[in-house]
């Protein structure tokens, strides 16, 4: 392999391992603020994805306008979700809140295709970013997926800030480790709920956006993407949103390099990452010690 | 961010108390009851029971684990799909010996559940049921991307296994095979659970802390269960390629570990009737919901109107239907 082929799959497995965070960052949020585990995370990366099919022609196909207002819209579904479908189930057992967001799977599997039928579609990259950044004589590398892997890192430092450097984050910080001292504190918890669940969809579903013009949308696409999820937040521990950044870039890169050189096994290598850190850390590489 | 031990504190007392031993009696009499109408379920119908029949021990295999034993595993299915794919494989190209493939499929089934298990039970809560699921998914990636099970497409069995007069290929033999099976099962987890050894997963279940400072250790207990739970789910997988002649990846997925765990939930969680009671009921479920003479056109989103029974379900069931008919049959009196 040469140096040119290297730097474009480490650009690969970066670019993939951020998405990958934008998605793990929601779902350890969720799980950890509101001790819920979403099993419809990737359902609602796969809502994202067609959201980016589906509403660019509303916006003369604006990609930005696209992703802003399908933002917005997966900001208030998961809003309503928590509202009508969550908010009884935090006294239940961990069981229950698996088997309802099981059912939601189907649900927005099926809704998926009622409204968009099951074919795949393809998603343009947007005509500014069509072009390619030339590395050395022969590769290229796409300006879009420049631009994803920045857009992915921005809202990275974004979230690192506002959980760490503002009230809301306070908040959030003082929820995931006692619950009940920030509901005595006269913190209106089930407000603080609804905001991380809608802000765990957005970013959920930004990265449903983001990725479309990449992988094209598809059925099924977002229980894949929902186990990697899992593996990645596994691996970084509970809860720790450094923990989530450093997985998903591990396991972008045990991804990535792991269909170059053995591509008949390509899936699989990711798992054995999981069981080392299992067995080195059973509590994850940033989780604290149970 | 200490949420794993918020969860296992929190999730204790919700749990079922001490399981009550049912009688004996009613599952006895449903066992006879169904050898003898064997010759007469023909069909359809017939079908139908022998499935049921063997998703009541794919479902009874995963209560050991989540009943008996307060581990909620979302993997289940890679047992499941280990047994059938070890079945078919292991025919080669004649019919098998009925016997010797089922210990085999047993055996390897328990041996992945070994290796998932040593892992797994490291973790605790909600990392196990991530955990568990995503080594079920990699037992599905190497049945789906590399050619030891014929890749997507699965693979056929040439001849159905046999032993004696025991064929396979016999719809009638194919009942009752399924049938001992099922009555193995259930006396086997019956007799656990009278156990020492059913009592002290019992104990890990109500608190496992205590269980260790008793003197337990305790995680040779879980992967003890987690094993077996393995076999019983690699017997059922047998069963499924006896039955069909074919596996596909499908058997591994995801979809199949979450109806298997939502039959044990449905059921009632910490009765092994309950399992029984969930397999026919979801079965029944699904099949009336994309049955079209029954539900019109909706039969065809059929995902849709399950999706929303398992939202009702959980509102509306907490202790699932054995709950139901407890609470009923208290009312009653």
């Amino acid at each position: 392999m040469d140096f040119a082929t290297f730097l474009v799959q480490c650009l690969n497995a970066i670019q993939y391992g951020l998405l990958l965070f934008l998605l793990a960052s929601g779902l350890t949020l969720i799980f950890g603020i509101m001790g819920v585990i979403n099993l419809a995370h990737g359902s609602f990366y796969m809502v994202g994805a067609y959201m980016a099919f589906a509403l660019s022609p509303l916006f003369g196909g604006n990609f930005l306008v696209t992703l802003i207002a399908g933002t917005v819209l997966a900001a208030v579904l998961g809003y309503l979700l928590e509202w009508v479908f969550f908010s009884y189930l935090y006294q239940r057992e961990h069981l229950q809140q698996v088997l309802m967001t099981y059912g939601l799977i189907l649900v927005f599997e099926e809704l998926r295709s009622l409204l968009v039928g099951n074919d795949v579609h393809g998603v343009p990259v947007p005509s500014w970013l069509a072009g390619s950044l030339p590395l050395g004589d022969l590769m290229q590398y796409p300006w879009y997926r420049l631009f994803a892997s920045g857009t992915c890192i921005v809202l990275a430092v974004a979230l690192y800030l506002v959980v760490n450097h503002t009230r809301l984050g306070m908040m959030i910080r003082a929820g995931a480790s006692d619950r009940d001292m920030v509901r005595g504190l006269g913190i209106n918890i089930r407000r603080l709920y609804r905001t991380v669940f809608a802000a765990g969809v957005a970013l959920a579903a930004l990265a449903g956006m983001i990725a479309a013009p990449i992988s094209s949308v598809y059925p099924n696409m977002g229980a894949s993407v929902l186990i990697i999820c899992f593996v990645v937040v596994v691996i970084g521990g509970i809860g720790s949103i450094t923990g989530a950044l450093v997985a998903s870039l591990l396991v972008g890169f045990v991804d990535t390099f792991g269909k170059v050189f053995f591509s008949e096994a390509a899936g699989i290598g990711i798992y054995v990452l999981m069981a080392a850190v299992l067995i080195w850390r059973p509590e994850g590489l940033m989780g604290r010690r149970a | 961010m200490n949420t794993t031990t918020t969860f296992s504190m929190k999730s204790a007392p919700t749990i079922p108390a001490a399981p009550r031993h049912g009688g004996i009696w009613l599952p006895l009499a449903v066992a006879v009851a169904l050898a003898a109408a064997g010759p007469v379920l023909t069909g359809y119908l017939g079908d139908m029971v022998v499935k049921v029949m063997i998703l009541a021990i794919f479902a009874l295999s995963l209560e050991l684990l989540v009943g008996m034993t307060g581990l909620v595993s979302l993997g289940h299915a890679a047992y499941f799909g280990v047994g059938a794919y070890v079945t078919v494989i292991a025919s080669g190209d004649g019919a098998g010996n009925l016997a010797l493939l089922v210990a085999l499929a047993m055996l390897a089934s328990a041996g992945y559940a070994l290796a998932v298990g040593v892992l797994s039970l490291r973790t605790r809560g909600v990392y196990f049921i991530m955990v568990t699921l995503a080594f079920a998914q990699m037992a599905y990636f190497i049945f789906h991307d590399t050619p030891v099970g014929g890749g997507s497409d699965g693979i056929y069995l040439y001849a159905r296994p046999a032993l004696g007069p025991l064929d396979m290929e016999n719809r009638l033999t194919v009942f009752y095979v399924v049938l001992a099976a099922l009555v193995f099962t259930y006396a086997l987890l019956a007799l656990i659970r009278r156990s020492r050894f059913g009592a002290a997963l019992a104990g890990i279940r109500a608190n496992e802390q205590r269980m260790r400072a008793a003197g337990f250790a305790t995680f040779w207990y879980k992967l003890a269960a987690f094993v077996i739970a393995g076999a019983l789910a690699g017997l059922a997988g047998f069963l499924v390629a006896a039955r069909d002649g074919v596996v596909n990846p499908e058997m591994l997925s995801w979809h199949i570990s979450g109806e298997v765990l939502l039959m044990v939930i449905l059921g009632g969680i910490g009765h092994l009737r309950g399992a029984v009671l969930g397999a026919i009921v979801f079965t029944l479920l699904k099949e009336l919901l994309s049955t079209h003479g029954i539900v019109g056109p909706l039969a065809d989103h059929w995902q849709l109107t399950l999706g929303l029974s398992i939202i009702a379900f959980v509102a509306l069931l907490p202790k699932g239907l054995i709950g139901l008919v407890q609470r009923t049959a208290k009312e009653a009196k």
